[in-house]
């Protein structure tokens, strides 16, 4: 298969959602998808191997999640919507996935982010016609 | 008449719902966030609308991978909202308008629009954590919806500019309904965040500001952007905020702003409402 290049393909540490990823993590999405019902958490957690092969994943696809290792998942194909149908209920959020992607802990992703907000009160009263409450 | 008063754009995180649902929105880390609704929430006490259409993307819930409308529009007389995984609990059910939805439908396939029509579709955390934090948690739910649901999800997804195309087809199909009805444009998403690879955690205040400045008075600046663009500036996820653009396509040209609120970070995002009305 001859798949088209992109223009956002070089956008660093980014994995652009297109059928070139969707297209070979298909049934790994669709696993994912199935996790929208109680009793599918449930079976999956009952038996993570079994489940994968009823799903139809192959070898690469069934070792990335049955050792629910989320940046192989992503690099494999799954959106990331869907991964967090996978992390929710296992207690995890979406910024402890943040964390796993950056290999850091989920406060200093946490604390990474908070930065993002510094001075913004500052910076939109300078603008004039934002809400201050 | 069918009459557009105006429209309002909001994050749709699911953690606003969260929020809501423990009732943590007087917390420290949501005050700022929530306390910035009660001004879009009080214009639409007063604006009275009789029917909402609330622009959105699905993650998931109604629409799997194997099929993916680039535009899909909800043509029943109720949505439900269900499980998308996370344990929270469905909110009540919304009334639909079907007879509104077909107008549109047609009006947009006769503008070339080549829409999805869905006559049954659930409703994710995209339309309902805007419409609780607009409306309140409220059982049965103050207006009647209209789903319009956008590809941001699996690329290829529209451009800007044709999301400002489909408000601007929107506006003509709800011009010309003969009910004399008062109708609100929601347009949900964004702003800035990116939740997956090396990169997540992305947030660009600057970008976000420029968008909510630009998209009140000059829209056209952003249908200028490429998605590539976009993504690069405002994350993979960021994306989302073309779908303002439905809205501000469906306003007039010239409008009143309203009310503007932006407070990052919210969850992973930077969040912003924008309250428009039509002179």
């Amino acid at each position: 298969m001859n798949w088209k290049k992109h223009d956002y393909d070089d956008i660093p540490g980014t994995y652009v959602f297109d059928g070139q990823r969707a297209h070979p993590a298909y049934a790994l999405n669709k696993l994912l998808y199935t996790f929208n019902q109680q009793q599918n958490r449930d079976a999956f957690d009952a038996d993570p191997a079994a489940y994968c092969d009823q799903l139809g994943l192959n070898a690469e696809l069934k070792e990335a999640v049955v050792q629910q290792d989320f940046m192989k998942m992503l690099r494999l194909g799954a959106n990331i919507y869907y991964l967090a149908k996978m992390a929710v209920p296992r207690g995890m959020s979406v910024q402890d996935i943040g964390a796993a992607f950056q290999q850091i802990t989920t406060p200093e992703f946490q604390q990474k982010l908070a930065e993002k907000g510094h001075n913004l009160s500052a910076k939109l009263e300078t603008k004039g016609d934002y809400w201050h409450g | 008449m069918a009459k557009i008063i105006g429209g309002v754009t909001s994050s749709h995180i699911p953690a606003i719902g969260n929020a809501i649902s423990q009732n943590l929105t007087q917390e420290p880390y949501w005050k700022r966030f929530f306390d910035g609704y009660q001004p879009a929430k009080s214009w639409l006490e007063e604006a009275k609308p009789d029917v909402v259409v609330v622009v959105y993307n699905d993650h998931g819930l109604n629409f799997f991978l194997d099929k993916i409308p680039t535009f899909a529009i909800g043509c029943a007389d109720q949505y439900h909202n269900a499980d998308e995984g996370w344990g929270l609990k469905p909110v009540a059910p919304f009334t639909g308008n079907a007879a509104l939805s077909w107008h549109i439908a047609e009006s947009f396939i006769a503008q070339e629009f080549d829409i999805c029509t869905c006559q049954e579709m659930l409703v994710d955390h995209g339309l309902v954590n805007p419409m609780r934090a607009l409306f309140g948690d409220q059982e049965p739910w103050p207006v009647q919806v209209i789903p319009l649901v956008i590809n941001t999800v699996q690329h290829p997804v529209p451009s800007a500019k044709r999301c400002l195309k489909l408000g601007q087809a929107l506006k003509v199909a709800l011009e010309s309904y003969p009910e004399d009805l008062r109708v609100v444009v929601i347009g949900t998403g964004g702003m800035s965040h990116q939740l997956q690879g090396e990169r997540a955690g992305l947030i660009d205040v600057e970008f976000d500001l420029e968008c909510i400045d630009k998209i009140a008075t000059d829209p056209e600046w952003l249908t200028q952007m490429s998605n590539t663009e976009i993504i690069r500036r405002a994350g993979t996820e960021g994306i989302e905020t073309i779908m303002w653009l439905v809205m501000r396509g469906a306003l007039e040209q010239k409008c009143n702003v309203i009310h503007k609120h932006y407070h990052a970070p919210i969850s992973n995002t930077g969040a912003g409402v924008l309250v428009l009305e039509n002179q």
